[in-house]
């Protein structure tokens, strides 16, 4: 039996509930199906406070401004969502499986929003695969939403925001961090952060990498060595660092597969991290009634998910002639917000990013059913 | 180890609830999920790969990356990091691939 929907939202993190709340208010009937066995995406394991402007929630914890979202959701009647939900394939006439338990579900909707977000790059060095070698986005879901030490003594990698945050939360919730080492000759992430990780006396070492991770069963100890202007190893500057986890904190990339299964334009943009859909302004995809939001459609961050979850939302409600004028009026408000929190500091890279995504050629067709746009 | 007093957040655990991890009975709560009750309880190698049987641990804990396949009341290929821990649970390491249930 396949369901119908209105709106089908596949994913129900910052972006995919925020596009499910903006379509909702101008009356459309939205499903999200949700893969973990709750909403809230990353938000639930954020227990920092935002930065920006009040209306993207600066000041509130990302746990807090999920839950919030959350409450408003559920009481409207026109959002169902479905938790423990995977979707697995979009197909040629628009059919959307999922599994639920041992149920496999068939879906047809009228617009369906794409809001998958990312998942943690890997590195490549000896012992990488042991147990306690874990992405930075797990060990906050051991430690803020388990409320588990994910160890005693951590090796973080990488000096970005996320590496830097949850150092910190490392720290508050008490576990050692023996070192945070950094590829790049400097610190990839807000100065604010790191400011807080070296008055906690947490060494950064910019331009060093882990070279091995020690252990048979389990992560034992790491060896660290530093790094020559082209990023290779430097031999004799080893150093053994005690250890029982290592944390990699060195990015994310856009998890697209369903967007290349329905045959989007795709294109890789570095300044996205990795390959994205071409969406336009209303961020539908050149497949029409698909749209894309949050970081699906390039790394940035959940301030920008929820902003760009309400431009889709709003545009899909539009699109279906519900409240036509209300919906053109909150995205042109979505769109003018996005602009503002891209104006910010780290907006630069993004906006060249986006640039690069609109320019003509570099599209990377993988044409799985055979039609063509 | 569990964290017991945190500066920013209050840890809902739910009720208390058994579960058998290789047979060997344990302990949990029903809000967490499989792969957070056995960090709890030190268990931090949860399987071996199915052709060079190295060591396998959690990695993403969000669904995404399969190196937390479990066998789960029979079932193989569970990803226990998405998945609440329920009273009387059979949770084993898998060997290989894992057998689909007849």
């Amino acid at each position: 039996m396949i369901r119908d929907a209105e709106i089908l939202v596949v994913g129900g993190g910052p972006a995919g509930l925020c596009a499910a709340q903006a379509a909702a208010e101008m009356g459309a009937k939205v499903l999200v199906l949700e893969r973990d066995y709750a909403p809230g995406g990353q938000l639930v394991k954020q227990t920092h406070k935002f930065f920006g402007s009040e209306k993207q929630h600066a000041g509130e914890r990302g746990f807090q401004i999920g839950e919030d979202l959350l409450k408003e959701i559920q009481a409207s009647p026109n959002v169902e969502i479905m938790s423990e939900t995977t979707v697995l394939g979009c197909y040629e006439d628009g059919v959307v499986t999922a599994l639920r338990g041992d149920k496999h579900l068939k879906f047809r909707p009228q617009r369906l929003i794409i809001t998958t977000g990312a998942a943690e790059k890997f590195l490549a060095f000896p012992g990488n695969d042991l147990p306690g070698v874990y992405g930075a986005g797990a060990v906050q879901t051991l430690m803020n939403v388990a409320g588990i030490k994910p160890a005693e003594r951590v090796l973080m990698v990488g000096s970005g925001n996320i590496g830097l945050i949850v150092s910190y939360q490392l720290k508050q919730a008490g576990v050692e961090i023996a070192a945070i080492v950094e590829a790049a000759p400097r610190i990839g992430g807000y100065l604010v952060h790191a400011s807080k990780i070296r008055r906690a006396g947490i060494p950064i070492l910019t331009g060093w990498t882990v070279k091995e991770v020690l252990g048979a069963e389990q992560v034992e100890g790491a060896v660290i060595c530093q790094l020559d202007e082209k990023f290779q190893q430097i031999p004799g500057t080893e150093k053994r660092v005690e250890c029982d986890a290592i944390c990699l904190a060195v990015g994310l990339t856009p998890l697209t597969e369903l967007c290349w299964q329905a045959g989007c334009e795709m294109k890789f943009v570095r300044e996205l991290s990795g390959h994205v859909p071409v969406v336009d302004d209303k961020l539908e995809t050149t497949r029409p009634g698909i749209y894309a939001a949050g970081d699906v459609t390039g790394i940035e961050e959940a301030s920008s998910a929820m902003v760009e979850g309400r431009i889709a939302g709003y545009s899909a409600a539009e699109s279906l002639g519900r409240s036509p004028e209300a919906a053109a009026k909150g995205r042109e408000e979505a769109q003018a917000d996005l602009r503002q929190l891209r104006a910010g500091p780290t907006g630069g890279k993004i906006n060249a990013g986006i640039e690069k995504m609109k320019q003509e050629g570099g599209t990377v067709h993988v044409n799985l059913y055979g039609y063509s746009h | 180890m569990r964290i017991e007093e945190h500066p920013v957040r209050q840890f809902d655990r739910g009720e208390k609830v058994s579960f058998f991890y290789n047979g060997q009975k344990m302990e949990g709560y029903s809000s967490e999920t499989i792969a957070a009750a056995l960090h709890a309880a030190g268990v931090r190698r949860l399987g071996h790969s199915p052709e060079l049987h190295r060591p396998r641990g959690l990695f993403c804990a969000i669904g995404n990356c399969s190196s937390c396949f479990m066998t789960v009341n029979g079932e193989p290929n569970v990803r226990i990091c998405v998945t609440r821990l329920e009273d009387g649970m059979r949770v084993e390491e898998q060997q290989g691939k894992g057998a689909v249930p007849t």
